[in-house]
């Protein structure tokens, strides 16, 4: 089942400062929440979010409950070579997801 | 307070309900009554959270199952999809009368890959159900010109127009008669599926459209009507014919 | 637990509601806790305001999904370039909303999400720069519930 979407410029020209645009399917559950009979639904959220651009750390993310389901989030960096981009998302009860991109840099 | 005046104010036009539909030119998308920022989250299919829908859709549209171990993709070519949507309701001759999407793609299982139906709004037949609505991106909307529908149109419009419920209102109330005033804080829209399914915020979930006209019949303290029954299909069939000619753009996003 | 039977109005008042409170939604945060969650962010020293660029549509289409975008007008060079942005609530259960963490390369000091606000109130973000000095910007937002209700499916 597809769990993310990715979107990143499959190419570039180095120095270009390009955008990461990413989409994790994941219901967030805050932990707030009531059923009807009174019982908390337990938290259950992506808690971090972390890319790494040809094994490199670009961009580090800490979620809590107050971000929305399926969460989406964007950021910026610094196309500098040719290589891949690695996505890792993890989670209360223990949630792992991973993706990849690759990107050409010219 | 002005939750009820509102009301009260539309339960004295008591008999007001115009007969008449929105004029084609005049209708318009409940896209068109959003927010500039709703609005991008639906253009771009990497920040449309109703494109996860969709993405599952397609693995299970190339998935064998059932006891004929076919996939969809099978039988159906690629691209085969497009316009369908746009088509749906459609008569069933078997069954002798409407079906919408998701019940189509569950007699297709049930007859072509005998596997079981897929339950109404689980993950699986919406996912199905985007993957195909998708393909209608941009298409008109067009209620097959069959005359075998004609009768179920007009038990949609019925039901379009009934008042009914603890309020006593109509779909038509709001819908027909005050679209682009406001409820509470929400827009009136024209109430025309051209978006379904849809990642609605207020599910923070994709569902159908039967699922909204549930809570909006629940909302107007009426008893809803079960999914997949005949008066919602019915309903379905009517409101796609009320916006003939407008452009599917599922997977839509809505407040 | 022994107490006396509520007597006055106020004092049954205040032990019905407290049996009703079960069901309803946990106590929202205070801006004290909004506070001190921003004390474990920045320590003692000063959050000036300025650089950072909160944008929130300033009345939500729904609490549920609130697209937001934080931008700090700052380079990104190796010597001088912003680590991270934290953004604050004040009327959610809790304070934090997200920490965003950000290298030299960056390019840019822009973040967007999606969040959720239970409520209207003020919502906060702080960027620390490399040289350890932190900006802010707040914003307003009012959040209406839906119009109509309705059940779980």
């Amino acid at each position: 089942m597809a769990a993310a979407l990715i979107n990143v410029p499959k190419k570039a020209k180095r120095g270009d400062i390009i955008e990461i645009k990413t989409l994790m399917s994941h219901i967030m559950e805050t932990g707030y929440r009531h059923m009807a009979s009174g019982e908390i639904v337990p938290r259950d959220i992506i808690t971090g979010f972390t890319c790494r651009y040809n094994g490199a750390e670009i961009f580090r993310a800490d979620l809590y409950p107050a971000i929305a389901a399926n969460p989406f989030i964007s950021f910026f960096t610094t196309a500098t070579e040719s290589g891949k981009f690695e996505f890792e998302w993890i989670g209360d009860n223990g949630f792992s997801e991973t993706a990849s991109a690759t990107i050409t840099v010219e | 307070m002005r939750l009820a005046s509102a009301i009260v104010a539309m339960l004295l036009m008591a008999g007001a309900i115009s007969a008449t539909e929105i004029p084609q030119g005049e209708r318009r998308s409940g896209y068109s009554f959003m927010t500039p920022e709703t609005q991008a989250m639906q253009d771009d299919d990497t920040s449309n959270p109703g494109m996860l829908w969709v993405l599952d859709g397609e693995a299970l549209w190339k998935r064998k199952v059932g006891s004929a171990n076919k996939a969809c993709a099978d039988c159906h070519a690629d691209g085969s999809m497009k316009g369908v949507a746009a088509h749906y309701p459609a008569y069933d001759k078997t069954l002798g009368r409407p079906v919408n999407l998701e019940q189509r793609i569950n007699l297709c299982k049930a007859n072509h890959q005998q596997a079981s139906p897929l339950p109404y709004e689980s993950r699986d037949l919406l996912a199905l159900a985007a993957f195909v609505a998708r393909q209608s991106k941009g298409d008109a909307i067009e209620t097959p010109a069959d005359p075998q529908l004609e009768p179920f149109i007009a038990k949609g419009r019925e039901l379009f127009m009934q008042r009914q419920g603890q309020l006593n209102l109509g779909c038509a109330n709001c819908h027909d008669d005050n679209w682009d005033k406001r409820l509470a804080g929400s827009a009136i829209t024209q109430a025309h599926p051209t978006g379904y399914p849809l990642y609605r915020l207020e599910w923070q979930s994709l569902g159908s459209l039967q699922r909204r006209l549930r809570a909006c019949i629940t909302g107007i303290r009426a008893q809803a009507y079960d999914f997949g029954s005949p008066e919602l299909v019915e309903l379905e069939l009517y409101l796609k014919s009320r916006a003939r000619g407008m452009p599917m753009e599922a997977p839509a996003v809505r407040p | 637990m022994h107490r006396p039977p509520p007597t006055t109005r106020r004092q049954f008042l205040g032990f019905a509601s407290g049996a009703l409170m079960v069901t309803l939604r946990p106590a929202e945060a205070t801006p004290a806790m909004q506070s001190s969650a921003i004390r474990q962010v920045v320590g003692e020293a000063v959050v000036r305001a300025g650089k950072v660029k909160l944008d929130i549509p300033p009345l939500v289409e729904n609490g549920n999904t609130v697209p937001m975008t934080v931008v700090v007008d700052n380079p990104m060079t190796p010597d001088n370039h912003v680590k991270s942005i934290h953004v604050f609530n004040e009327k959610n259960p809790q304070p934090n909303v997200g920490n965003f963490y950000l290298g030299p390369n960056a390019g840019r000091a822009q973040v967007a999400t999606r969040i959720r606000l239970a409520d209207s109130q003020k919502i906060t973000a702080i960027a620390k720069l490399s040289d350890g000095s932190f900006w802010s910007a707040s914003v307003d937002i009012i959040v209406t519930l839906a119009a109509c209700t309705e059940e779980v499916i």
